[in-house]
């Protein structure tokens, strides 16, 4: 399947979810079984993408002190959690990534 | 009653702070797009066409992993179901707008349109502000993103590889990981959804991503159903 399929799939799906509730006329509020587990899509398929790109950067595991984007990725994590914003996250990541593709 | 123009600027004003995020993030998805092997028209035009930058992000780095059509599908759909209760939330208002504007203005419905416009509407409130407000904040993320992302994929093509700017996929992730984790089960949901992720590394072409997320969701609902026992 061509990627321009697929993006427009991808793009009329995202467009009918948006449209979902608003579309409905009189209905007003998810049921309860519906909008709990959906709390929980989102940590569940981020830390899916995230934390292997950090365990196994090359694609196997790699749990070492040689793994330098599993470091990197600790310190962001750690202001991460603090800070709850994108900027300093990134930027922490990067520089520790940086810095320590240069000292090692 | 205030004006069209009114609501629209208190909009535009109103989302303003929010830029800070949205510009970065912009650029980095524009600079991943010229990084990977989507190509630039079509990752470009992922900004247009799907408009919500995790869901580009996945779908930008599931391609460049070689991932089979239903993983590529549904992972960014996944990622994008949020939205549903966004659409429920904004539905109260938006009954009192015409039908043509209920069926095109959730096209410009994101995370931030949703956080600014509950901020803002009141129970009882005005289909001008309603419209106009939300029309305000929305088509201000949205051409920014879309300048954001063509900055940076026009920048991107200069990055050199040893910066190692790829890693930011991961950080976004990160970022809006620790904001997605706001009580204990959703902790859970995560720390199953990573651990499982991990451990299905092996799985073809990213179908390992969707068990883990079946995986997490299952246990943070578990988790969720058992803390209210």
């Amino acid at each position: 399947m061509s990627t321009w399929v697929i993006i427009v799939i991808v793009g009329l799906a995202t467009y009918l979810i948006r449209l979902s509730f608003v579309g409905i006329l009189g209905r007003v509020g998810v049921p309860p079984y519906i909008e709990r587990p959906l709390r929980f899509v989102a940590p569940a398929v981020l830390a899916a993408i995230a934390i292997p790109e950090l365990v196994a950067p090359a694609g196997t595991i790699d749990i070492t002190i040689d793994n330098l984007r599993l470091i990197a990725g600790v310190i962001a994590i750690a202001v991460a959690w603090q800070t709850r914003a994108m900027g300093p996250t990134i930027a922490a990541g990067m520089v520790s990534l940086w810095i320590l593709d240069l000292v090692f | 009653m205030a004006s069209a123009r009114d609501r629209f600027k208190e909009g535009v004003r109103a989302v303003a702070p929010l830029l800070l995020g949205t510009i970065p993030f912009g650029l980095i998805v524009g600079v991943t797009i010229a990084a990977t092997k989507i190509g630039n028209l079509a990752g470009w035009a992922t900004s247009v066409i799907i408009f919500a930058g995790a869901a580009q992000l996945a779908l930008i780095d599931l391609v460049d992993t070689g991932a089979i059509a239903f993983v590529l599908i549904a992972t960014p759909i996944v990622i994008n179901l949020r939205m549903a209760m966004y659409s429920a939330a904004l539905a109260t208002y938006f009954r009192k707008l015409s039908p043509i504007d209920r069926l095109w203005m959730p096209y410009l419905l994101t995370d931030q349109t949703f956080v600014m416009s509950m901020a803002r509407f009141r129970p009882d409130e005005d289909p001008v502000t309603i419209k106009w407000y939300y029309l305000g904040v929305g088509t201000t993320l949205w051409t920014t993103w879309l300048l954001a992302t063509t900055v940076g994929v026009v920048v991107g093509a200069e990055v050199p590889v040893e910066w190692s700017l790829d890693f930011t996929i991961a950080l976004v992730f990160l970022a809006l990981l620790a904001r997605a984790i706001a009580a204990r089960p959703a902790l859970v949901a995560a720390v199953v959804g990573g651990v499982v992720a991990v451990l299905s590394l092996d799985m073809p072409s990213g179908t390992g991503i969707m068990v883990a997320t079946v995986a997490g969701v299952t246990a943070g609902a578990i988790a969720d159903w058992r803390l209210n026992q």
